[in-house]
Formats: C-alpha cells, sequence, structure tokens
C-alpha cells in the first residue's frame, strides 16, 4: 500500500527538474551595460560596431561581451564605473545618430539563455522608474477630422466644377452641411463624393426652398478614424521615448483610446513628461523686421502682426500669416552641416507645404523668418463633482532664421549654438506633427533606491515568512511536517520558474502574493495531515490512514482552491499594473502548490512509509 | 504537537443566535461608519498627486510645510511615511497649473530648500480624475463578478443554500473589514482592494472546507439534526481551520512588520480579513446554510453518480 508507479516518480521529478532548471537564470545577477540605439534609420552594422569597439579600447575602457540586440547593440562590463566611462565616451563620440543608455542586463549563460530561460521581470515598482497612462483626446481627433472633410469636399468640388453655396460643419460638429442652389447641383455633387468617399453617408434635405446635403462620416470610418489616431499617438511616442535613450521601454495600446508608456530607470521624469506630454504644432512665419516692439508691448501691435516671446523672453513680432504648419512636416533631423561643421536641423515638407514655402522664400530671401512651438495642454480637474477639461496654449518664438535662398522640399536651419540645441529643435519639430492631442492621466514614478529597497524588504518578507512557516511545521507534524516542507520550498522554486518562464511582470503586490501562497499553500497539507490524525483516532491503520487521509482531503483541497482561483482571475481581468501582479502570483501559486501538496508529498511519504508494516505515524 | 488531543465538541451552533447578534452589530457598526465617515480613499481613487522624498537624516516636517508654503503649496499636507527620514507629502490640485507639472514643482522646491542636498525622490504617483472613476467602478465591478462566480461555482458544487451561506459569510467579512478601515480612518488604495479580494478567496477557502465536511457527515451520520451535523462537522475542522490561519498569519505578520510602508495597508487588511474570516467560516457561512433550512436530503448524491454512497466515502471526485 502506499506505493507510487515508477512513471509518477519520473513525472515528479522532470516536472521540478524543469521547475529549477527555469528558476535558476535568477541566480545569476546582472551586467551593468550600455544599450546602444541608432536614431532616424543609422545603421547598426560591422562599421558601427568596430568604431564603438575601438572607442572603447582606446581609452583603456574593458567589457565583458559586445552583442547585437534587435534594437541595436548591447555593451556589458565588469563594473558600474566602466558602464558610466563607457556611456559618457558613446555619447561624446558617437554623434547625434546613436543613443545610448544605462541599463542592467541578466548574466544567464548562454547555455541557459538557449533553453529559452530568463530571469524574472521586474516591475518599474521594483526597478524603478516612470509609467504613464496616456488618453488621446477623441473628440479632438474627431473634430480634426471633420475639417480634414470639409477642405477635401469644397477642393473636390471646386475641381468638378460643382456649384455650391457654402459648406459648413453643423453645429453639433458631426456633420458637414453643404447648400446648393438647386437639386440638380447637389446630385451632381452627391454622386462625386458617393465615388470619392464610399465611406461618408450622404443625405439630402430641402430647407427654406434651398437644396441641403448633409454628410456624416459613417461608424465604420469614426472607428477607424480613431483607431488611426491612436496608432499615429503610439508611434509618435516611440519614435520620442527612442529619443530619450531607455533601455527596454514599453509603448503599449491600453484599451480604445489610452496609451501606457512604461520607462524603466529613468531619472530625470521632468524631461520625460516634457518630451511626452505636452502635444505640440508649429507654424513657420515671417518675423518683422526693424519691429516697433515697444508700441506692440504697450498693447498696439502693427496691422497683421502679432507679439511673441522667444525662450529667453524677449519680445519679438511676427507677421500673422501662416506659411506652413507642423501637419506638413514629414520629417526633422538634426546633423551637422557639411561646409563649415556648424550644428544644422534638416526639415522635409509634403508638396502642398513645400509648395507654399517655395512661394514665400522666393520673395522674402534675406529676411528673417521664425518657427513658432505651440504646445496645447490638457488638464481635467475636478470642479463642483464635474470633469472639466481645460486646455492652455503655450506659444513660444523657438527659432528665428534669416532665408538664405527659395526653400523646397527639404531645407535646413543653421547657426544653431550646440548640437544639443540643434538636437531639441529636431525633436520640438518632429514633435510637433503629432495628430490628436494626449494627455497623462496616470503617472507612476518609483525612484531607483525605493525600488531596490521594495526589492529587499519583499525578500526580506518572503524568507522570513517561509522559515516561520517552516518551522511551525516541523514542530506540528514531525515527519509529515518536514515533508511538507520540501514541498512548500519546491513550491517557491516552481513559482519562480513559472514566472521566469511566463515573463509575467513581478510586482511589489506580486511578491505579497507569494508571501501569501506560502502561507496558503501548506493548507492543502494542513487539510490531509489532519485527516490522517482523523482516521488514526478512528482507530485505522497507519498506512489505511495515510491513504484515506489523502484520498478524502483531495476533493476539499481542490474545491477550496478552485473558489480562491476563481477571486484571482477576477482580479486579474479588472485590475491594473500592480494587481494583476498579484494576481499573476498568487493563481500560479494556488496550481503549482496543488502539484506540491498532493504529489509531491505524497511521492515522499510513499518513499518513507510506502509497502511496509508501520505502527506508529510521526505526525 | 496537537492543539486538541480527541476530537473536540465545542457547541458552535448552539451560540449560533449569540454569534448572529455579534455579526448584526458588527455589520451595522460598519454600514455606519461606512455611511458617515467613509472610507479614506487613496489617490488611486480619488485622483491627485503624491510625492514620497527620502532625507539623510530626520527632517523636521515644519521646515518641509514651510518649503512647501513658499513655493505656494500651502494646502499640501506632508506627513512622515515610515521613518522619520521620508516625508509623504499630498498635492491637491492647484488651479491654472497642469496636475503634471505640479510634482515637478514640488520636487524643485524641496530641492531648493533646506537640506536640499539630501532630498531624494522616491515615488511620485498622479492619478487623474477620469482614472480614479475607473478604478472604483472597476474596483465595485470586480468584487461583484467575483461573488457572483462564487455563487455559480459552489451552487454547481454543493448546493444554493451553501452557496447562499457562503456569500452572506463573504459579504459580512468585506464589510467588517471595510468598516475597520474605515473606523481606523486607514488609507484605502488599489493594493488594499486587492487584499479585500484576497481575502474573498481565503474567507471562501474556510467556509469550503467547513461546507465539504457538513455534506460528507450529512450522508454519514444516519441520526443526528442538522444542528448535530453542523456542530460535528466544525469541531472536526477546527484545528486545520486554526492551524491554517494561523500559518497565514504569520506570513502577513512577517510582510507587516518586513514588507515596508507601501505594503502595509495590504497586509492589514488581510491580517483583519483573515480573522474575521475565520470566524465567519464557523459561525455565519453554517449559521446562514441551516437558517435557510438546509437537510440531509438537499445534500444525499444524485443516483447516477454512484448510488451506495451511504458510507460517505465515495466522496464526489
Amino acid at each position: 500500500m502506499n506505493q507510487y508507479p515508477v512513471w509518477k516518480y519520473v513525472l515528479i521529478a522532470v516536472v521540478i527538474l524543469t521547475g529549477a532548471l527555469y528558476a535558476l537564470p535568477n541566480l545569476y545577477g546582472d551586467d551593468p551595460s550600455v544599450q546602444v540605439s541608432p536614431l532616424r534609420g543609422a545603421p547598426i552594422d560591422d562599421e558601427s560596431r568596430m568604431r564603438v569597439t575601438e572607442l572603447l579600447k582606446g581609452e583603456g575602457i574593458t567589457f565583458k561581451s559586445f552583442e547585437k540586440v534587435p534594437r541595436g547593440m548591447l555593451i556589458r562590463f565588469n563594473n558600474t564605473e566602466d558602464q558610466l566611462r563607457a556611456k559618457d565616451l558613446i555619447d561624446e563620440k558617437m554623434g547625434d545618430n546613436y543613443v545610448s543608455a544605462l541599463n542592467l542586463s541578466p548574466a544567464t549563460p548562454a547555455w541557459l539563455s538557449a533553453l529559452n530561460a530568463a530571469p524574472m521581470y521586474l516591475g518599474l515598482d521594483l526597478r524603478g522608474g516612470v509609467h504613464f497612462l496616456m488618453e488621446v483626446d477623441m473628440v479632438a481627433a474627431m473634430r480634426q477630422a471633420g475639417e480634414r472633410y470639409v477642405s477635401d469636399l469644397r477642393s473636390i468640388l471646386r475641381s468638378e466644377k460643382v456649384r455650391y453655396l457654402s459648406i459648413a460643419k453643423t453645429s453639433s460638429g458631426n456633420a458637414v452641411e453643404i447648400k446648393f442652389r438647386n437639386a440638380s447641383d447637389r446630385d451632381a455633387a452627391s454622386a462625386i463624393i458617393r465615388k470619392e468617399y464610399p465611406r461618408l453617408l450622404l443625405e439630402p434635405e430641402e430647407r427654406g426652398g434651398d437644396a441641403f446635403l448633409i454628410v456624416t462620416i459613417s461608424e465604420q470610418e469614426i472607428r477607424e478614424i480613431k483607431k488611426m489616431a491612436l496608432q499615429q499617438n503610439v508611434i509618435t511616442l516611440r519614435n520620442r521615448v527612442n529619443e530619450l535613450g531607455v533601455a527596454e521601454p514599453v509603448v503599449q495600446q491600453q484599451g480604445q483610446n489610452r496609451i501606457v508608456v512604461q520607462l524603466p530607470g529613468i531619472q530625470d521624469t521632468a524631461r520625460a513628461k516634457e518630451i511626452l506630454g505636452a502635444t505640440a504644432t508649429l507654424e513657420f512665419r515671417m518675423a518683422v523686421e526693424n519691429a516697433d516692439v515697444q508700441a506692440a508691448l504697450a498693447g498696439r501691435p502693427p496691422v497683421g502682426t502679432r507679439l511673441y516671446k522667444e525662450r529667453n523672453g524677449s519680445p519679438i513680432l511676427l507677421k500673422k500669416r501662416i506659411i506652413v504648419t507642423g501637419d506638413q512636416i514629414i520629417d526633422a533631423a538634426s546633423g551637422i552641416e557639411q561646409q563649415n561643421g556648424s550644428p544644422t536641423v534638416f526639415i522635409s515638407l509634403d508638396s502642398k507645404g513645400a509648395r507654399k514655402m517655395a512661394d514665400t522664400t522666393r520673395d522674402n530671401i534675406g529676411k528673417p523668418m521664425a518657427v513658432v512651438f505651440i504646445e496645447n495642454k490638457v488638464d481635467t480637474k475636478r470642479i463642483d463633482g464635474e470633469l472639466v477639461k481645460t486646455k492652455r496654449k503655450i506659444e513660444e518664438v523657438i527659432n528665428v532664421a534669416v532665408i538664405r535662398d527659395q526653400f523646397s522640399k527639404r531645407f535646413q536651419i543653421t547657426g544653431l549654438d550646440s548640437t544639443d540645441e540643434a538636437r531639441d529643435l529636431a525633436l520640438l519639430l518632429r514633435a510637433g506633427a503629432l495628430a490628436a492631442p494626449i494627455e497623462i492621466v496616470e503617472e507612476r514614478t518609483v525612484g531607483p533606491s525605493l525600488g531596490q529597497e521594495n526589492i529587499d524588504q519583499g525578500v526580506a518578507s518572503v524568507v522570513t515568512g517561509f522559515i516561520i512557516v517552516m518551522i511551525f511545521m516541523a514542530v506540528w507534524y514531525r515527519i509529515f511536517g518536514l515533508v511538507a516542507n520540501i514541498a512548500l520550498t519546491v513550491n517557491l522554486v516552481m513559482i519562480v520558474a513559472v514566472l521566469s518562464m511566463l515573463q509575467a511582470t513581478l510586482t511589489l503586490p506580486g511578491i505579497a502574493g507569494i508571501v501569501l501562497t506560502v502561507g496558503m499553500a501548506v493548507d492543502a497539507n494542513v487539510l490531509i495531515f489532519e485527516r490522517i490524525r482523523e482516521e488514526i483516532r478512528s482507530g485505522n491503520s497507519p498506512q489505511a490512514s495515510i491513504n484515506a487521509g489523502y484520498d478524502k482531503a483531495l476533493s476539499t483541497i481542490a474545491d477550496a482552491n478552485i473558489t480562491t482561483l476563481i477571486a484571482a482571475l477576477v482580479l486579474y481581468a479588472f485590475g491594473t499594473g500592480p494587481i494583476k501582479g498579484f494576481a499573476i502570483t498568487l493563481s500560479i501559486g494556488i496550481v503549482t502548490s496543488m502539484f506540491t501538496a498532493i504529489m509531491g508529498t505524497r511521492a515522499v511519504i510513499n518513499l518513507i512509509y510506502g509497502g511496509r508494516k508501520i505502527k506508529k505515524l510521526a505526525i | 504537537m496537537k492543539i486538541f488531543n480527541k476530537e473536540p465538541s465545542f457547541d458552535f451552533m448552539g451560540k449560533r443566535k449569540l454569534a448572529l447578534i455579534l455579526s448584526l452589530v458588527l455589520v451595522l457598526i460598519s454600514i455606519a461608519s461606512l455611511a458617515t465617515r467613509g472610507l479614506n480613499l487613496g489617490i488611486d481613487f480619488t485622483g491627485g498627486t503624491l510625492i514620497e522624498v527620502g532625507y539623510n537624516s530626520t527632517v523636521d516636517l515644519g521646515e518641509v510645510r514651510e518649503t512647501l508654503e513658499d513655493a505656494g503649496y500651502g494646502d499640501a499636507i506632508a506627513q512622515h511615511f515610515g521613518t522619520s527620514k521620508d516625508v509623504l507629502i499630498r498635492v491637491p490640485p492647484v488651479n491654472g497649473k497642469s496636475n503634471v507639472d505640479l510634482s515637478s514643482d514640488v520636487l524643485n522646491a524641496l530641492h531648493a530648500g533646506p537640506n536640499s542636498d539630501e532630498v531624494e525622490m522616491r515615488r511620485v504617483e498622479f492619478v487623474g480624475p477620469q482614472v480614479g472613476d475607473e478604478l472604483t467602478e472597476d474596483g465595485g465591478l470586480a468584487m461583484i463578478y467575483a461573488l457572483f462566480g462564487i455563487l455559480i461555482y459552489i451552487t454547481l458544487r454543493f448546493e444554493k443554500r451553501f452557496a447562499v451561506g457562503s456569500v452572506v459569510a463573504l459579504v459580512h467579512d468585506v464589510v467588517i473589514t471595510l468598516g475597520i478601515f474605515s473606523i481606523l480612518q486607514l488609507e484605502f488604495d488599489l493594493t488594499t482592494l486587492a487584499a479585500i479580494l484576497a481575502v474573498i478567496g481565503y474567507s471562501l477557502n474556510d467556509t469550503i472546507v467547513v461546507f465539504d465536511r457538513i455534506r460528507e457527515n450529512f450522508r454519514k451520520m444516519r441520526k443526528g439534526t442538522p444542528v448535530d451535523v453542523s456542530n460535528r462537522s466544525i469541531n472536526q475542522m477546527l484545528s486545520r481551520t486554526l492551524v491554517t490561519s494561523l500559518t497565514t498569519l504569520f506570513v502577513l505578520m512577517a510582510l507587516f512588520v518586513l514588507g515596508g510602508e507601501i505594503i502595509h495597508s495590504f497586509a492589514t487588511a488581510l491580517i483583519i480579513g483573515i480573522i474575521v474570516g475565520t470566524y465567519s467560516s464557523v459561525y455565519v457561512a453554517s449559521a446562514t446554510a441551516l437558517a435557510l433550512g438546509i437537510s440531509k436530503q438537499d445534500l444525499m448524491p444524485v443516483k447516477k453518480e454512484g448510488a451506495d454512497d451511504v458510507e460517505g466515502v465515495g466522496d464526489q471526485p
């Protein structure tokens, strides 16, 4: 009695060994490393790799290894001192087309990596960093789309020579209303619009003797527009994040209108927020030469001009007419001018923008042109229980340059003071090409020291809780308690292994979940052991008692664990961030504890007591 | 070691009137407190900004407050967090100031204040009001879905009166735990909510184990009133209930003492919940099932599943 067939032992051994193998990477720690990523399509090839290697060797910095990673290259160092020196060196010498980021890379040995084994993925609350939740302003996205349709429809009707009296968005803002002289004009327009824009819904209307056409955007198209707005923002945010130089950034869509941005290890959150949080547009305007700034400051700007401020706060007068806006910019990049080696920014425009820019610059050679950067900050506040959105517009002249030549599709701004300035300007220009405005609706930043502290405290509580429970079990159930302790240890290894395999995010509440699991995992054993004691009390033989104890406790354990699992799954479905971490470790713990506490302990008990005559159990 | 050398025979169900009164009193006090004082909701639910900074040495809160006031944040609340070196600052929204910029502004002010070279940003949390509303809604929904999921599972596995009994016990536990949070005005944040849901799982675990035994005993014991059967079952499971609660409380104590300030309310909620849950699985759940008139017939296995189950050995798999 109480003997397991060999295959069960083999199965248990295989599961435990696999678990141990995948939990192993967590013991190796991290290497300080520098990750170098290319910007703006700069190459990561043998040549650039050679350059970095030469640079490091030239300065006598030793490195452990040099690896190709999906987003660039990763250089590992023996200590943080080398790491910091290397980063400074790379920043200085590799130019603007590469960004470097400090990182801690898992020092998993190659043979383990080959098995896809990796250490647990730590959440931001454990490794330090910033978490942002951003919301795309879909109302604004729809409004922009509406405006675009008005101008598109206007130009198509013009080019098709269909006469109309007026075209405008309706007061509700969801539709465009076109007024015609008569019904036949309207029908002609309908046919054209239907052909060109099959996704628009057209509805003729007669009002006060006039013929109207109401154009509405279909549900399908609305969904499409919103999806586009979200995706465009995700892409723009990704680009901006890349420029920040973060080792393992996460930019992900969440739900219908939100984007999660996670930047591990970022220290300067103010800069991150500045770059991510504000949505911006640009305007190119002519500056007024020899302007009477004093009069303007007194509130009397000359006709056709407006007063602006430069970044340093000094006032400047610009013409009201806009030459080109930010959405006409395709790309902007900083670099070094070939001829005199001064920092510069290269800008590319779309064809419409290029035409306008060419017209203006042709007539204004030798005159100053300004770039106005307009930031739209949105704030949601609660006023008298209502959510109120307030928008603030910050306008700032970021650059004034003299037009040297007629511009075309591509042109450059020179005369910048430093490469940093060029880089910031290019960044701002690109940022100005963002579609729908976004707002930071949640921020969670954890400093690096707190992250480490959280890990230490978490580990301390797991270990302490673990030891107390082990002592208790050994005292309470003697041999059986010791067996339960083995199971508990294996369970802990299994939880770590599954977490590592799934690469699920381990958070501080997640560690709390592990602690709780340690406490609850012994429950299955307590149920079994108490049942065995009961059986012995009612006069059964030790062997029969063991058997009955395991058999009868099984359904109870299953029921109890499944209900806890239901609660954990609900928690996972509804929880965000850290809470999900708790739900994950709790669920994993429940499942692995079923295996270790039932099959695992039974196997050991069978090995100790199985198949022989025993008078008394040490329970 | 054992708590009881032989099977204990406490008359739990005989005292169920007393327990009912105790539970009612506790629940009513909790509801009254929740209704009048409410919960001390953290910024996860209310929205707002929270900044934790650390100093190298003990810091005087008065100085910190003064610095904040000078920077125009007189409304900010500063308090020590865990140690006298850490300061937690809650900043209410300021008119004409971006929510997102608030934290940077406050940090800048502190960096310019006394002991400025020692200030270290430890944590910043900002939750916009729209997110807070959503989290509150999601939290409530999660609770309701969890309760329904459990209700359905127990109805399928046991019987609807047990299901009602266990859900009554759960609501009892949750209300009292929330009530204690309200009375003591402990901060209630997202992790506390997770702890409450874990309490649901735990308390249920306890209840199910007792129900399981009641079902088994109904099938096994030929005579005996439902009260006797319930009593006997609770007594049989008593040492298990106590041992498991004890081991869980041990680890929670470890978490409470060593886990750091952030995890404090989480550990507190679970400790309260587990104590209340242990009590409720003994009294509330079984008493409710009894009050609803649970009887032997309700629990006899359906014919198909094994008609000769008189000894109650072949428990449902």
